[in-house]
């Protein structure tokens, strides 16, 4: 029960923190002079096209650009009614994008999941791939197995993503047959599921996941590496194996569940890591995330775009935080007894 | 009788370096109690640890037997033969150990049920509801009032002696031949220790398991061990039946230890002279209804934070030239109260902190100082921390050391800094070509000196002394304490002296205040505070001192009433809750807290 007050507590301030971003956000993208209608319009108006003018000047009534800028806030997050009434953010309006000319949603919509998807993906692969390196580079330090995870590991922070994007790409195709850019194959492109666009989905996201993931699983297999070789020194340690416990099992049980605590106390950071640090390799890849729209809103000031695509971002940085908090809290009983009275 | 274990011509050693331990050899018989006494780099530790294979990677078995009797269905093993898997099935389930610092020898993520019952479950002894329920017995046998909830605790829940007994049910649950117990006691508090070694000499009465114990301290030795090895730099030195050692000891090393074990003298010994009686005394320092709260504040804000009462009522005057020693065990506030007279915390509205420089000048209002003031303070009152080996920069040179507090205030050249070092160094019997080293170069004493030295190097007229010696070994306390007596008759130096070790206090004080829980108790000279100790508590803490001496064991009961709850102490001196009676002096010079 205790737990689930918690995280009740934890969802309420993560809401008041989302609240405190969006208000970050409008200010951002509102810091560059002039918006993408009022660019639009000088150089309409710069090349005689008068017309186009009128169009423009009704979408800035429309979306209530000629309002006072802390106006404009509360309409874009539907607090205030606008010209169409209360329609925002919190209605699930999430505007209109002038460079598409289409609604935010529908531009975003197939690429917010399949953003979510890559970056769990990579989380897992970090995952997977740290845990067990990092215990066992741990376990036989100063050995050779240390030594060649770390070798490796640096490899894989030094290397720059996108270069190692194209090399397992031209390797890849070249010997395992993987395929080449995108996330699935183009005749699945606005198909409805199935089976086979499924399959081809995972293959395709093999490459990025590896690429994302990599340098990412190499810090966190240092980190916890360095943790586990804290903890190993510790007198605790010492008195599992005078018990008798065999070394496999006594890792598992005792060192780890301490040195897991940065490790859990990571997901809320990996996942805005992920996100703005695979844009280039979304470029590259040709992946349909969120990275490359957002790249382009902020170029072209398009600012409903790229006001919901830094909103996304946080919301994701924020719900990984809180994740990764409750589990502190089931995890480390030290955390959990501090908040209650004694 | 067949020892049960014989350890033979033991030699470790540390990478293509000499061994740490040369031939060493010792045996202990079923029922009995081998003690291992040495100080710090005997060797002690890494030889019991070595009976367990449970050694640093870097160490190496060099030669040796280590013989386990076999016991029915197993033969003899050779311990330093033995494969892995069979060395995994002797530690925990034929031989235990218990570790020094229960605080950290426990997982902290781990329920102590979790834990204990795990001995069980490894060597496979029985089903899941025996083992829980052995594990209650043994709780409930190591002193535990409730033992269902001690499954469920954590080890933050519990205080340092329960943690401790904690350790020794992990050790004693799954009955070991032999349980080897590495300064079981040291990081506990007197009172605690005390009933920590009681209880391991009940355990073994009862079930005939051997015990070996290391240990810095011939108090312990001669209120538990049969036995007597005594190390020193990786070689036994003494060897055998612990009465006759401890009673003539014929190793010139063995009779240094006993020489400088601090004893709680048994005679009342002359007064040392202090030139500070009559009615208009000088003194250098005086606290006045010092009180002090602390608040807990508990993770949600919204629920009432705690107080917590770490000084209540605390009048304390110290004569110059005299040494005021405040003694009691973790959490009885003398910390604290060492604190606000260097006016480094705060205290509650009502108390006072007066210093006078000099004989007759305007008392200084420590509790109330403005900016120059506290600096002018602080050239006059320094500190000598703990340990010595976290409180000096191990980056800094030891003349950077030295002349930092000159440099802070600003007083003489980089050449004048220089020569007061040099003066310094030789003060506190140190060679001046020691200036340009680190602090790793010297061992601890040498590191404590260094401390006390750049505590002097301001010239202060007080000293506040926080354990100065409780992290040194026993020979090297001696030689700090003459030190400090030395430069304290020599520099006319007034000393506040905090400690949790009455013998060191006795050696040292011209008063002894006794602090519980925040309120002094007792407060006397040591000569009369020693002798004719009135409170309950200060007789459980003076009963509680291991002496070595095989004719005064320790009085478990004087330690089991004095240290209890004030609801149990004797008719004068019994109260409840918050309702404690005043401090009044029964003779002239000795107040003890009672109903008159």
């Amino acid at each position: 029960m205790e737990i689930l007050r918690y995280a009740i507590y934890r969802f309420g301030t993560m809401l008041l923190t989302l609240l405190l971003v969006s208000v970050l956000v409008f200010c951002i993208i509102n810091l560059p002079p002039g918006d993408f209608l009022s660019n639009q319009i000088a150089e309409l108006r710069a090349t005689g096209q008068e017309a186009g003018v009128a169009k423009a000047e009704f979408l800035r009534r429309e979306y209530a650009l000629d309002k006072p800028l802390w106006q404009q806030y509360f309409i874009w997050m539907g607090l205030l009614p606008g010209p169409h009434g209360f329609s925002g953010m919190v209605q699930g309006n999430f505007g209109w994008s002038f460079e598409f000319d289409r609604p935010v949603s529908e531009i975003v919509g197939d690429s917010l999941w399949l953003t979510v998807l890559v970056n769990l993906a990579a989380v897992l692969f970090v995952y997977l791939v740290a845990l067990p390196l990092g215990v066992l580079a741990a376990a036989k330090s100063r050995t050779m197995i240390d030594y060649t995870a770390a070798f490796i590991g640096y490899l894989g922070l030094a290397t720059p993503n996108f270069l190692l994007a194209l090399i397992l790409f031209y390797y890849g195709h070249q010997y395992l047959g993987l395929p080449i850019g995108g996330l699935m194959a183009p005749e699945y492109e606005g198909e409805p599921m199935s089976w086979e666009k499924v399959r081809s989905i995972l293959i395709h996201l093999i490459v990025p996941t590896f690429v994302i993931g990599t340098s990412g699983a190499s810090a966190m297999m240092q980190r916890l590496r360095a943790n586990m070789l804290d903890e190993l020194g510790k007198p605790y340690v010492e008195t599992a194996v005078a018990k008798g416990m065999r070394p496999s099992r006594m890792l598992m049980k005792y060192p780890l569940r301490v040195a897991f605590n940065p490790f859990v106390a990571d997901i809320g950071n990996l996942l805005p890591a992920m996100v703005s640090g695979s844009v280039l390799v979304s470029v590259v890849l040709g992946l349909q995330t969120i990275g490359p729209v957002l790249l382009q809103a902020l170029k072209s000031q398009d600012m409903f775009l790229s006001g919901f695509v830094l909103m996304f971002v946080a919301l994701l940085t924020l719900i990984g935080t809180m994740i990764s908090d409750v589990l502190l809290v089931l995890l480390d009983p030290r955390i959990r007894y501090e908040s209650r009275d004694t | 009788m067949r020892p049960l274990l014989s350890v033979e011509d033991l030699s470790i050693g540390f990478g293509k370096d000499n061994p740490v331990v040369r031939n060493v050899s010792f045996s202990v018989a079923a029922g009995e109690t081998l003690a291992i006494v040495g100080e710090s780099g005997s060797g002690k530790t890494i030889s019991c640890r070595a009976i367990l294979r449970i050694l640093p990677r870097a160490a190496r078995l060099d030669c040796g037997r280590m013989i386990l009797a076999g016991n029915g269905a197993d033969g003899d093993l050779d311990l330093a033969q033995i494969s892995e898997r069979q060395m995994r099935h002797v530690r925990g389930n034929r031989i235990a150990m218990i570790f020094q610092e229960p605080m950290r020898s426990l997982s902290p993520l781990h329920r102590i049920g979790n834990q204990v019952s795990e001995v069980l479950h490894l060597h496979g002894r029985c089903s899941e509801a025996e083992a829980r329920q052995q594990v209650l017995d043994c709780f409930e046998r190591v002193g535990f009032p409730d033992p269902e909830r001690t499954w469920r605790s954590y080890p933050f829940e519990l205080s340092g002696g329960m943690r401790q007994r904690a350790m020794i049910a992990m050790a004693m649950v799954a009955k070991p031949e032999l349980l080897i117990a590495d300064e079981p006691t040291t990081a506990l508090d007197v009172t605690t220790q005390a009933q920590v070694l009681g209880l391991m000499k009940e355990l073994q009465q009862e079930t005939g398991m051997a015990m070996i114990l290391v240990t810095h301290d011939l108090g312990v030795v001669a209120n538990m061990a049969e036995q007597v090895v005594v190390m020193h730099k990786g070689r036994v030195m003494e060897a055998g039946a612990a009465e006759p050692i401890l009673r003539a000891p014929a190793h010139p090393y063995t009779q240094d230890l006993f020489h400088a074990a601090p004893k709680i003298p048994q005679e009342p010994a002359a007064r040392r002279e202090t030139g500070t009686e009559g009615p208009d005394k000088d003194l250098i320092l005086e606290l006045k209804h010092v009180t002090k709260t602390f608040t807990l504040r508990s993770g949600k804000s919204w629920s009432k934070p705690t107080l917590v009462r770490a000084c209540e009522e605390v009048d304390l005057e110290l004569p110059r030239g005299t040494t005021l020693a405040i003694v009691g065990e973790s959490g009885s506030g003398k910390t604290t109260a060492a604190r606000i007279a260097l006016g480094a915390e705060t205290v509650d509205p009502g108390g006072e902190i007066l210093f006078r420089a000099s004989p007759g000048a305007d008392p200084l209002r420590v509790h109330d100082m403005d900016r120059a003031a506290r600096r002018a303070f602080q050239r006059q009152a320094q500190m000598v921390f703990q340990d010595p080996y976290s409180s000096l920069s191990p980056r800094q040179r030891i003349l950077d050391t030295l002349s930092e507090p000159l440099e802070i205030h600003g007083t003489g050249s980089r050449a004048d800094h220089r020569d007061r070092a040099a003066e310094m160094l030789g003060l506190v019997g140190l060679p001046t070509d020691m200036l340009t080293r680190f602090p790793h170069a010297f061992s601890g004493g040498q590191r404590q000196r260094l401390s006390i030295a750049r505590a002097l190097m301001l010239d202060p007229k007080l000293l506040v002394c926080d354990e100065p010696t409780s992290a040194l070994d026993v020979s090297v306390q001696e030689q700090i304490l003459s030190l400090l007596e030395e430069i304290r008759d020599a520099r006319q130096l007034s000393y506040l002296f905090i400690s949790h070790d009455l013998a060191v206090v006795a050696r040292i004080a011209d008063e002894v205040a006794v602090m519980r829980r925040g309120m002094i108790v007792e407060q006397a000279p040591p000569e009369v505070l020693f002798h004719d100790p009135k409170h309950p508590y200060t007789k459980a803490l003076i009963a509680a001192q291991p002496v070595p001496d095989v004719d005064r064991p320790i009085n478990l009961k004087l330690v089991a009433q004095g240290a209890g709850a004030p609801e149990n102490w004797p008719e004068a001196f019994r109260f409840a809750g918050q309702d404690a009676p005043p401090l009044v002096p029964l003779d002239p010079g000795h107040k003890v807290r009672c109903h008159v």
